[in-house]
């Protein structure tokens, strides 16, 4: 019970704190999953965020239901998604239900422009934080041959990020070597 | 036949939009507006307006307001399990996959690898953010509100939530 309320809690924060739509929930996230509660490492966020990357897609669900499901099961999962989503969804329908007129609800966008600068210096930090991680696991070079290869596939040959993401876990994934072809044959 | 249509216009969107809800919505609009005529192009932007200035995923606002309007609240449910079911066992699957193998050595190799992939995603959205700030309330104000959130919530560790509503308040007087 004690789970299942902390997780409804922190999935709830995120979604209500997260002014600029799902991705600038991602920091909100980390700091609620890897710091507040502890449910995962830095790593396992990280490798939850490149899998969410991977698919198509809102991202804040896929994050949400997939991480509920990991610290309790199915219930975790709706529990997730459903406290991340449901808040504002109603208070977007209610507003819109009642509001007559929609320049009545201006003063409101002021309000938001200052949170826009706070979700990109915590995106900023959270960038920093993997950069770091990939500094301390593959190196400067390789992070830095690697980390160009993909801008320029991003931003020169247009080929979305999920597809990258694609490609790279497939490489890891087939890759062949001696050492895990021996692992993998232990396992099947 | 309704509840098939809502399903579908949102079922699309979700399974087609790459990088998350914000990437969907003029797939949605396309559904939304052109296909099915259920909000002319005025009243979409108008939603969307509103739905950008609430909090939380933007996708399941307009997927839940939209769904709410043309099949009431079984519709909203239809509209918002479209978005959010699809990707979400899909995430699930390959999660799981990952999940279980998470100790072989290719598995691990592959976290490594995504590494610089992620701080580049994020790094852009960084920019967006900031470029965002920089056009709507100008180079000062986004400078301020970086640096004392940064020593708030980095440094002396307050928890988010009572930095963005003291930004909200600060916003509301002064923006």
């Amino acid at each position: 019970m004690k789970t299942q309320w902390n997780i409804f809690i922190a999935f709830f924060r995120t979604g209500m704190l997260g002014f600029g739509g799902g991705p600038a929930s991602i920091p909100l996230f980390q700091k609620e999953v890897v710091g507040n509660f502890k449910w995962m490492t830095e790593e396992e966020f990280g490798e939850v965020l490149a899998i969410g990357n991977t698919l198509p897609g809102p991202i804040a669900t896929k994050m949400a239901g997939y991480i509920g499901y990991r610290v309790s099961g199915i219930w975790g999962m709706i529990n997730a998604v459903l406290a991340n989503i449901l808040p504002t969804i109603i208070l977007m329908t209610v507003l819109l239900t009642f509001l007559s007129n929609l320049r009545d609800f201006d003063w409101v966008q002021g309000m938001t422009a200052a949170v826009v600068p706070i979700v990109g210096m915590m995106m900023g930090v959270l960038t920093k934080q993997f950069i770091d991680k990939s500094v301390k696991g593959l190196g400067v070079r390789f992070s830095l041959v690697l980390g160009v290869i993909v801008l320029i596939a991003m931003y020169i040959a247009s080929i979305h990020p999920g597809i990258i993401i694609g490609v790279l876990l497939g490489y890891s994934l087939f890759k062949k070597d001696k050492k895990n072809n021996k692992n993998e044959g232990k396992r099947s | 036949m309704i509840y098939w249509h809502i399903f579908m216009a949102f079922f699309i969107p979700g399974i087609l939009g790459y990088g998350g809800g914000p990437a969907s919505i003029p797939l949605i609009e396309e559904e939304v507006v052109s296909r099915y005529e259920w909000l002319t192009v005025q009243e979409f932007s108008e939603v969307l307006a509103l739905g950008n200035s609430l909090p939380g995923p933007i996708a399941t606002k307009m997927a839940g307001y939209i769904g709410f309007e043309v099949g009431g609240v079984l519709g909203l449910i239809v509209a918002v399990t479209a978005t959010v079911a699809p990707s979400l066992i899909l995430m699930l699957v390959l999660g799981g996959i990952l999940y279980k193998y998470k100790d072989s050595p290719k598995v691990k190799r592959l976290k490594t690898y995504v590494l610089p992939v992620i701080a580049i995603l994020l790094g852009e959205m960084t920019i967006n953010f900031f470029v965002e700030s920089y056009v709507g309330i100008g180079f000062l104000q986004t400078l301020l509100l970086t640096v004392i959130s940064y020593i708030l919530i980095e440094v002396k560790k307050v928890h988010p939530a009572i930095i963005i509503f003291g930004a909200l308040i600060y916003g509301g007087f002064f923006l």
